[in-house]
């Protein structure tokens, strides 16, 4: 279900390496438990985002939660279409409902791969 | 991402569940914590397309977590004019009322529907959350020597698990339950209550709800509460019927205006503050809170509870400071979230008196930032009203 071309956190973030830009969402799962989306706030291009730390928000009906980013890096591009059509987050996580692109400066987190993501969420059930 | 806290529940404390609560795992629920029961927080669709079938159709709640305590007796009716505010003895038989259980100082202990089913017989509707303090609140009020009253001839009694509550809610809720209920429905009234047979069970069906549209509360046997809902669901189906979870019973009554209690009435909040001034009775004779809320009536209040209408994109939730054009912190959202049919992200608050004027500029702070906002008339929501019937003389709840 998830990926295999991707990577994951714990958090259920996904990165994807695109050569010098990595690209960042949410998984399938997240979207799932969240529920619908109706806000995403996220950083502005140019600010810089730190592995491990909050770089956002996702709002649901139900709450917020904060999203974590993968990797260090530098924002170059940020998902404008969640900003009139939230729901990309449920609807296509993987896809349209990415959230950023980055410049990735340093390391990433603890990232593992969609194998290791599947068995993880295999242990929250 | 971290997910939406599942709530605090206690090591070893173990969650109540209603006669329903096989059919809602069954059918893909998502469980959640509430006033000590495990209950639906949505189903698989989502609260979004929930809510939507309650403004547009018809949706089914599971409301078997909400308290029931009988009232009876030749002491009853006099019992209860001394504890609540609002004046029992308007009731006729049949009829409902939005009350409140007040503190000696004002504060507001819960918020309840009182029916009378008979002359002396009276079925109280209290939270969850609330209904065993509410209880051996009414046992210590009813052991108060204060109102005179021989407490031999009231007797009070928490409903066991024997009935359960289902509620009925949209514009298609007339049409839907009297496909399987024998009495007919059309006439009963906003805030009345008549007995019927629903699926062949004796129930009461109850003219009151939580959503902001017509609807329906019927207490039934819990043995009979599965067979109930799914005869709904199936006369339902052509009107888009939905089964709900919390989750749309909290967007629903939040457009609707209508507080929960541990939000916008709590033990702090008085009623003239939550707007709720048109229940209470100070000339009816003493009653618990009285002297108090006879101080506040006279001196005005200090907060109010006001809508805000956030003006920048944003979702505000409980517990968010509220600020004054200048950054000064003037109060604090009760509730918040997206408003599905305004398409509008909205919060009631607990404002100073002198900001409660719709129009009044104020700001909502999210995570650091104020967030403009603007006070708004409440309901944020009022359903169309070309299909109501005539109207009654009953509270607006």
């Amino acid at each position: 279900m998830n990926p295999s071309d991707l990577q994951y956190t714990k958090e259920h973030e996904w990165l994807r390496d695109a050569g010098t830009v990595a690209v960042i969402g949410i998984t399938h799962h997240a979207q799932d438990a969240l529920g619908d989306v109706v806000f995403v706030e996220l950083p502005a291009i140019g600010s810089t985002i730190t592995a491990g730390r909050s770089f956002g928000v996702v709002e649901s009906v139900k709450a917020a939660s904060d999203l974590y980013a993968p990797c260090d890096g530098e924002v170059v591009a940020v998902n404008g279409l969640l900003a009139t059509t939230p729901d990309l987050v449920n609807t296509d996580p993987y896809g349209d409902g990415w959230m950023i692109k980055v410049r990735v400066t340093g390391s990433t987190g603890d990232l593992i791969d969609a194998g290791s993501y599947d068995a993880f969420l295999a242990t929250l059930h | 991402m971290n997910g939406p806290d599942a709530g605090g529940l206690a090591a070893g404390e173990t969650l109540r569940r209603t006669p329903l609560h096989g059919w809602h795992v069954a059918h893909g629920a998502r469980m959640v914590p509430f006033g000590g029961w495990d209950m639906p927080v949505q189903y698989a669709t989502g609260v979004l397309t929930e809510h939507h079938a309650v403004r547009a159709g018809v949706g089914l709640f599971d409301i078997g977590h909400m308290g029931q305590v009988d009232v009876a007796g030749p002491g009853a009716l006099a019992w209860l004019q001394w504890l609540v505010p609002t004046d029992v003895s308007r009731l006729e038989l049949g009829q409902a009322q939005y009350s409140l259980l007040c503190a000696p100082d004002g504060g507001t202990i819960d918020d309840i529907i009182i029916y009378r089913l008979g002359d002396d017989r009276f079925l109280l509707i209290v939270n969850a959350a609330n209904a065993d303090a509410d209880v051996a609140w009414m046992r210590a009020c009813l052991a108060n020597p204060d109102h005179g009253i021989d407490p031999a001839g009231i007797d009070l009694v928490s409903h066991g698990d024997a009935r359960t509550l289902v509620a009925v809610q949209g514009p298609r809720s007339l049409e839907v339950l009297q496909r399987i209920a024998d009495t007919d429905l059309t006439a009963l009234g906003y805030y009345r209550a008549l007995p019927a047979t629903i699926s062949g069970t004796p129930g009461l069906v109850a003219r009151t709800g939580y959503t902001g549209e017509r609807g329906y509360e019927v207490s039934v046997p819990s043995t009979a509460a599965v067979g109930i809902w799914e005869a709904l669901l199936e006369a339902g189906a052509s009107a888009g019927v939905m089964p709900c979870g919390l989750g749309a019973r909290d967007t629903l009554r939040l457009e609707a205006g209508m507080a929960l209690y541990g939000h916008e009435l709590t033990r702090d909040v008085n009623l003239f503050e939550a707007n709720l001034e048109r229940l209470v009775r100070l000339d009816k004779g003493t009653f618990v809170g009285r002297d108090a809320l006879a101080l506040v009536a006279a001196a005005g209040r200090a907060r109010a509870l006001v809508g805000l209408e956030l003006t920048v994109a944003g979702v505000p939730r409980a517990g968010y400071p509220v600020l004054d054009p200048t950054g000064a912190r003037v109060g604090e959202t009760t509730s918040g979230g997206p408003s599905p049919t305004l398409k509008k992200s909205i919060a009631m608050a607990l404002v100073p008196a002198a900001m409660a004027s719709p129009g009044t500029a104020l700001a909502i702070e999210i995570r650091g930032r104020a967030h403009a906002a603007v006070v708004v008339p409440l309901p944020f929501y009022k359903r169309p009203t070309t299909r109501r019937p005539a109207p009654t003389s009953s509270p607006d709840r």
